[in-house]
Order: structure tokens, then sequence, then C-alpha cells
């Protein structure tokens, strides 16, 4: 492409800077032989150590994989015949259902939600936090699959019809293998969405149940330790490998326009 | 009653009439093609006899029975698309043996008919290839054998060789004839190509907007237009229109502005003084220097505006002292021509009473 | 098809999730609408809805607090200041780097993109945490600012609980929702018609500022759309990073419904938000429609 001037490398230069360095720094005081995030004494691994033996942190983070994996399921079915309902019919009130939750400030689905439960008497718990999770994730599951069923050559499932397959028949042999790269997609980000989920999950977890990003939260509040620093790189570590997977699978999710199948 | 029916039927997307009451009647074994520009209504039309689409008013039946409850799956009509519509995740042979497995086909019969198929379309071994490793045509051949494979009573083609070059169109051309012949399937194809349409059908029906201009075999399409539209439509044609002068003994006297009374061959009750139109086909006139001596009834001189020379023939624009330009066709081997008209050259021009066609419009 | 099984595909298909969001999503906010219309129960939360004498208990007086205690209104206008001047930051940070990525070849494309959305992709809490690093008092950034002032003879700073931690962070937070929507409109743009501007006689400026941005112009608002509204109802910044005088209307909002405990009137304001967060997106949409990026508003701009 034609040649960028300095400027505009400087200027995207910083911009790149700004976006990593915090999280650098993250990763780095992890390894910080020091309980001050303040500057570098040495290297240890004693942070990573402690938080394998913290047994409030090993709880939060097996109810947020539990959560997660529960959610990113569910929210892909419902997401899947949202994306797929979306992109065949005509529909007004399920588009705006579907998007709104994730056009509009998260803490408002939260107190919403938190209403809603207590009204009907549902104890707050692991479960109201993964009802919650699944209707945020519904809206993201239903766009990509929604774009990849785009990017298909539309006389697929006319063909298939043609050929004797019954609708169902003809989604089940033509459609979804031809949009499941998205619909893994849609799983892992819902996956990550209701793993790294903070302010919903805040409004409905109710008083005895944690994740792993509300016990970030009251380390962060009460007692700051490298061990935040580590259960942090972990989590980054985590997020970035199924984001490069799904970004793989629906280049999509990352901005990019997505190739046809 | 013929093998499928189509009667009266009309489709509308909103404020757009896409079918105008078309009726139409296609025998069994029959080469039928639907002809005419984009966005006449011929793929429309063809998607209401796959079942793609419903009529909004009138009714298609296959052997009698009207298609309307019937879902495309349920149908015994299959189509060839235009992209071929194969399914890019499954081998050849997977695409070849959907239909019979959706036909709930015993797994044990589906290799050999599939292999029978592939043999059919002349792609023995081509079984494990995926489509994307396929070139143009053997997508198509590959389309066509899905297509067959469970005999249906129709089967539709829509554009099918629209995508291929030159060369290779007119393979698949003549491989279609031999197919159509060899199956005794009844074909009904959709092209806006209308060599292509002359070429390969027992009976055309010419579409425009909508509604069928003319619907017959292939030489009287060419031969004996039923309207302008498809006198323009199909082949190179001299469209002259004038008031009638004279209608008697079966021959019509049109005077046509900037050339004179033309007479016409014609059987038609038409008054004086309508508005007439005969179509002449540019091989039929006659181009010389001079006047022959054996000069046929319609006759006028002319310059040669533009002369375009095609290999096999050579075209003439021939304008007249009255200002009507006239297109000729002269084959460039025909014995006994000493030479090329050139720009600027005076001619001679002159065509037998029958060789245009009358058209009452 | 015929008309009947299409209709009930369509039901099989769009009926669970519509079912499971108007349980979920919609009812519930249909509640909350209906919890700011109820008195505030005893203990916290809600009162009955039939109060003993059997009548129904509604009345605006969470909408009259609102509107009378001024210093609910003042909360709300801080909190859109913060997300206008976000939204403004976000901008300028992230226009040079949409700009790289959209003239970027083909190849490096996919991967700069993915550098910009990576760190989105990273726990919310932990983009906080990693600020709070690096504002903390301790750290480099702090004691170089404060050295710095101590040479002039000023008092020292603290970066950390301010309002300045929490706008850095706001902006870090949000940027990468500013670059995709740049990016996808930039990445459209025809190099022709600079070339063409260039063959008359404009300078890269002038370029810039005549042909690129009035035609990225709907990039500019999808991208300040979405920076803006989730930007007005965060919490969780202010909470953390913030001081004593930098809470914002999610904070409020969350103390009247956790700490408080005044569900009604912690209904208002969420109403309030609500209401705010989609008059901006219908304004988006709206000028978006109207300012497509054809070639007759890049007139327009010029005149």
């Amino acid at each position: 492409m034609h040649r960028k001037p300095i400027a505009l490398w400087i200027a995207a230069g910083a911009g790149y800077a700004f976006l990593y360095i915090p999280l650098v720094i993250v990763i780095l005081y992890s390894f910080n032989n020091s309980r001050l995030n303040a500057e570098w004494v040495g290297f240890t691994l004693e942070w990573y150590d402690k938080l394998f033996h913290n047994d409030d942190m090993l709880a939060a983070a097996g109810n947020s994989l539990m959560i997660a994996l529960t959610a990113s399921l569910v929210s892909t079915v419902l997401g899947t015949m949202a994306g797929v309902a979306m992109y065949r019919y005509k529909l007004r009130l399920l588009p705006l259902l579907v998007l709104t939750p994730i056009a509009i400030p998260e803490i408002l689905m939260g107190v919403s939600l938190l209403i809603f439960f207590v009204l009907v008497n549902f104890t707050l718990g692991l479960v109201s936090v993964t009802l919650a999770h699944i209707a945020f994730c519904i809206g993201f599951v239903a766009i990509v699959v929604r774009a990849r069923l785009a990017g298909m050559d539309e006389s697929l499932t006319e063909a298939a019809r043609d050929c004797g397959a019954t609708p169902w028949d003809a989604f089940r042999y033509v459609t979804l293998p031809l949009i499941m790269p998205g619909v893994i997609a849609g799983a892992l980000m819902a996956f990550t969405l209701s793993i790294d989920d903070f302010v919903i999950t805040f409004f409905t977890a109710g008083a005895g149940t944690v994740t792993l990003p509300l016990q970030i939260y009251s380390m962060i509040k009460i007692a700051v330790t490298p061990e935040v620093n580590a259960v942090s790189s972990l989590l980054m570590l985590l997020t970035l490998a199924l984001i490069i997977i799904a970004s793989r699978l629906s280049p999509s999710l990352v901005g990019a326009p997505s190739e046809g199948p | 009653m013929s093998l499928l029916e189509i009667r009266n039927v009309t489709r509308r997307f909103g404020d757009f009439t896409a079918v105008d009451r078309v009726s139409l009647s296609i025998g069994a074994g029959e080469f039928f093609t639907l002809l005419g520009p984009s966005g006449c209504g011929k793929t429309t039309l063809l998607r209401m006899i796959a079942g793609f689409d419903l009529p909004d008013e009138g009714s298609i039946l296959l052997n009698g029975t009207d298609l309307a409850d019937w879902p495309p799956e349920g149908r015994p009509v299959r189509t060839v698309f235009q992209s071929y519509a194969l399914f890019p995740h499954m081998t050849v042979e997977g695409n070849v043996a959907f239909p019979l497995r959706m036909a709930k086909t015993p797994s044990a019969e589906i290799p050999a008919k599939v292999a029978a198929a592939l043999e059919d379309v002349r792609l023995t071994g081509f079984g494990k290839r995926y489509p994307h490793e396929l070139s143009g045509g053997q997508k198509q051949r590959v389309a066509i054998a899905r297509a067959l494979i469970t005999h249906p009573t129709v089967l539709l083609l829509d554009e099918p060789l629209a995508a291929l070059d030159a060369k290779l169109r007119e393979d698949m051309q003549i491989e279609l004839i031999n197919l159509q012949k060899e199956v005794g399937i009844t074909f009904v194809y959709v092209t806006h190509d209308q060599t292509e349409a002359l070429a390969l059908s027992h009976r055309i029906a010419v579409m425009n907007a909508g509604h069928v201009e003319q619907e017959d075999e292939p030489s009287r399409i060419y031969g004996s237009p039923r309207t302008r539209f498809v006198a323009d439509f199909i082949g190179h044609c001299n469209l002259l229109s004038g008031p009638v002068v004279a209608n008697a003994a079966g021959i019509v006297t049109l005077d046509i502005p900037g050339l004179g009374p033309v007479r016409v061959a014609a059987e038609t009750p038409i008054a004086v003084g309508s508005r007439g139109t005969i179509a002449l086909r540019p091989e039929k006139i006659r181009i010389a220097a001079a006047a022959p001596s054996d000069t046929l009834d319609n006759h006028c001189a002319g310059t040669v505006t533009d002369m375009l020379y095609m290999g096999d023939v050579t075209v003439y624009n021939v304008q007249t002292p009255g200002g009507e330009k006239i297109e000729a066709l002269l084959a460039n081997s025909a014995s006994g021509r000493a030479k090329f008209f050139d720009v600027g050259d005076a001619v001679e021009m002159n065509w037998a009473i029958a060789a245009g066609h009358f058209i009452a419009e | 098809m015929t008309r009947k099984s299409g209709k009930l595909g369509k039901w099989l298909v769009s009926g669970p999730p519509l079912l499971y969001l108007v349980v979920f999503f919609a009812i519930p906010t249909l509640i909350m609408v209906l919890a700011s219309f109820r008195s505030p129960g005893d203990f916290g939360g809600l009162a009955p809805l039939v109060d003993e004498s059997g009548k129904l208990d509604l009345n605006v007086d969470s909408y009259v607090r609102f509107f009378t205690e001024s210093v609910y209104a003042q909360v709300f206008l801080k909190s859109v200041w913060y997300a206008l001047l976000t939204t403004l930051f976000c901008l300028a940070l992230g226009y040079p780097l949409a700009s790289l990525v959209a003239r970027s070849s083909r190849k490096h494309r996919n991967l700069l993109l993915l550098l910009v959305i990576l760190p989105f992709w990273s726990n919310f809490l932990i983009r906080i945490y990693a600020w709070m690093i690096i504002l903390g008092p301790q750290a480099a950034l702090a004691r170089g600012v404060n050295g710095v002032l101590a040479y002039f003879g000023h008092e020292p700073v603290a970066l950390l609980f301010s309002s300045f931690a929490v706008l850095v962070c706001l902006v870090y937070v949000h940027l990468p929702f500013m670059v995709l929507p740049l990016y996808a409109n930039l990445e459209k743009h025809d190099q022709a018609l600079l070339d063409a501007a260039q063959d008359l006689g404009a300078g890269a400026w002038q370029r810039f500022w005549r042909i690129t941005f009035p035609l990225s112009l709907p990039g500019v608002y999808a991208g300040a759309a979405l920076v803006f509204i989730p930007a007005l109802g965060i919490f969780a910044i202010p909470d953390i990073l913030g001081g004593p005088d930098d809470s914002l209307i999610g904070n409020v909002i969350k103390q009247q419904f956790l700490e408080t405990r005044d569900w009604p009137f912690g209904s208002v304001l969420s109403i309030v938000l609500t209401v705010a967060a989609v008059v901006i997106a219908g304004l988006a949409a709206w000028v978006g429609r109207r300012n497509l990026g054809t070639p007759s508003s890049a007139r327009n701009a010029r005149a």
C-alpha cells in the first residue's frame, strides 16, 4: 500500500504502547520478588505457588469455570438459533431483544435481574449468575453466526431442499457444517465473556457465591498482593489462547472481514 | 393434458409484477426453454416450478396434480443451479449421493448408483475430489449428475452455462442435447442467450416483463416473430414500421418513412391506415453494386455507412436517401461475388416479398 | 416451500431464544420500570405492591426526588462529561491506530487488528488493576512526576484515586471500541480519491481534513456511540481507582441497590441512564444514516 507518514507510525505506535504496557507490567510484576508492585526486585514464582494453595481462589476459579461452561453451551445453542432466525426471517422483536443487552451499559442488566430474581424469590447463587450470563451471551453468538450465514452461498440450502432434504435435514447436513466454525467461535467468545464478566455477576451473585472476577475485585479492594498479578496473568493467557483460536475460525470476531467457507 | 401445466400464474413482489398471468404447456420429453432478458420473470417462474416460491395467483400442475402443496423436497423436480451449488464440504461422491440419502435409499445400493451417475456425465474417477478442485465444466457435470440421480420427472436448468467460456459452452450445449435425448426427461431451461435457446430447444417461450411474447418452435420464433420484441430480441432484425397503405390478395403494403412502399406476404385482416411492422432479417437482403436483372419485388438504393467484417460474414449498414438505416448481411463465401463493399459505396438492395414477416404492431 | 411449513419453521427456530430473552431480559426490564413507581421496603428492597389496606402502592416519589435533589442531576451530568471526555480522547488516540491498520497491506492487517483487540479480551478488572500499579504512589511514574513537581516547589500530587486515574482508565478500557468501527469504515476508503486530490494540489493535512475525515464520519459516530454508552454506565473504574469525589451515576446506582437498598430510587436512576443511552444510540444511528459517506457528503464537507 502507499507509504504511510512517520507521524502516523508514531501516533499509532503510541496507541499500541498505551494498550500493552499496562498488561505487560501486570505480568512482569507477577514474577516480582516483592510484595509491592513498585519496582523490580528479583524473579520468583512465589505468587503463583501461593495462588494454587489459595482455597478461596481455587473455589472461585471452579465456580467461574462451571458457570462459563454451562453459560457458553446454552447461549451457543440459543444464539445459533437466534442468528439463523434473524438471517432467514424478517423479524423485529427478536433482533431487538438479542442486540439490546449488548448495546446498553451492563449495570442496567445487572440491577434489573437482581430485582427480578428477588421478586420471584429465586435464591441468588451460581444458577442466577449462569442465567444472567446466558442472557447477554446470546447476542454475541447470534451476531457471529449471522455474519457467518451472510457469507455463505444462499443457493446451497435451496440445492439441499431441491435434492429432497427437509428444512431440518438441509440445516443439519449443509448449513450447520458450513457455519460450524462460526458457531464454535461464538461458543469460545461466550466462554470468555462469561469467565471475565464482572458487572452483571456482581449484582446477581448474592452473598455466598464468588467467581474469579469477584475474587479479584475483593482482593484489589481489600488486600493487594502480587497474587492478583499471578491470577491475572493466567487468566490473560487463557483468554488469549481462546480468542486466537476463535479468530482463526471466524476472522470477523476481530473486526476483519470473514472469508468464505 | 401435458406433463407440466402452468396456468395463469402471477407473482408479485410489492408493486412489481415479476410474472404476469403466464400459461404454458410443456410436454413429456421436451427440451423447453424460457428465453428473455434479465428481469423478464423467467427465473422467478422456474423457481416456482421448483418450489422455492409460490404463485400469488394461478397454479402449476405436474401430471395433473397441483404442486402448491408440495415443498421443494417433495417434488419430483430437480434443479441445476447457475452457480452449480455444490456442497463444498462434501466430495463429488458425497454431493451426487446426497439425493439418494435424502430419499432413504439403502446405503448398500448407493455406491453403485453414484458410480453409474458419474459415468453418465463422464466423470468416472472424480468421486473423491472436492468441488473446489474441479473446473467449471466439471462442476457443471457434477451438478447435473446430482440432479438426475433420482430420475426426476422434470429437470430445471437455470442458465447453467452462463459462467463458462465460449468454446466450453458450445461443447456443453452439444452434451446437453445428447443427454436429454438419452435420459428422455423433460428439460425446462432458462437462458438469456438466444443463440443457445435456438440451438438446444424443441420449443421456446420468449418472455418479456413478466409475460410470454411468443411460444413456438425455434424456426418459427426466428422466422415468424409475433411481436416487435421477439423480432428484435432474437438475432439481428430490421424493423420497418409504417402505416398500411394496401392489403389485398395476401400482400400487405406498408409505407415506410425514408424508404417508400414495401410489400410483404401476409394473411391478415389488418385495416388500411393501421400501423404495422415488417421484420426483415439481414441475411435475406441481396446487396449488389447495381440492380441485378432479376431484381426481387422490394428494392431500394443506398450508401454503405458501416462495414463489419466478422470472419464468416460481413455486416453492412446501409442508409437510404430517405434516411432509413438497413442492416444487410452477406456470407463471405458467397460464390459469384466480386468484392466487398466499402464505406461510402453506393449499393442496390433487394429482397423478396416472402422474405419479411409482418407484425401487426 | 408451502406457506404452512414456513411459518412453523420460523417459530421453532426463533421461539426458544425469544422466550429466554423475554423472561430474562424484557420482563426484568419492565419490572424495573414498575419498581421505579413503587415505595422502598422497610428493610430495603421494595415495599409490597398492594399495601395493608388493599390499595395499589404506586407513586412518583422517587422521580420527584431525582428531579428535586440536585446532587443526583449533578452526578449524572458529571457522568456525561466523563463519557464525553473519554470519547474524545479515544477518538484522538484511536484514529491513528485505525488509520495505520486500514492502510497496511492485507497480510499485516489481520495481525495488527488482532493486536488492537486482544487487550479488550483480557479481564476488565485486570485492566483497571494494571493502572493501579502504574499510577501507584510507589511506582516510577508517580515518583517521576512528583520529583519534577518537587523541583518546582509544588506539593506532590496523587495520580491514583483521582479523576485523572478514572479518565485514563476509561480511555484505556474503551479504546478498542473506537478503533474497530473506525477501521471498518477507513478500510473501505478508495485510495483513488486521495490520489485525485493530491493530483489537484491538496496537501496531506488538507487531504485528511477535507476527504478522509468527512468520509469516515459514519465510523466516527459508530465508535463514539460504542464508547459513550458503556462509559456512561461504568462503576467499577471509579469504585477502584477514583477518589471520593469521583462517583459517577453507575456508582450511585450500585450504592442504592446494594448499600442504601432504596430500590425504587435506584430504578429511577437506572431508567434515566437507559433513556440517555437509548437517545444517544438513536442519535448515532440517525446521524449515521444521514451521512453515509457518499461522495456527496465529501462535496458538502468542502463547501
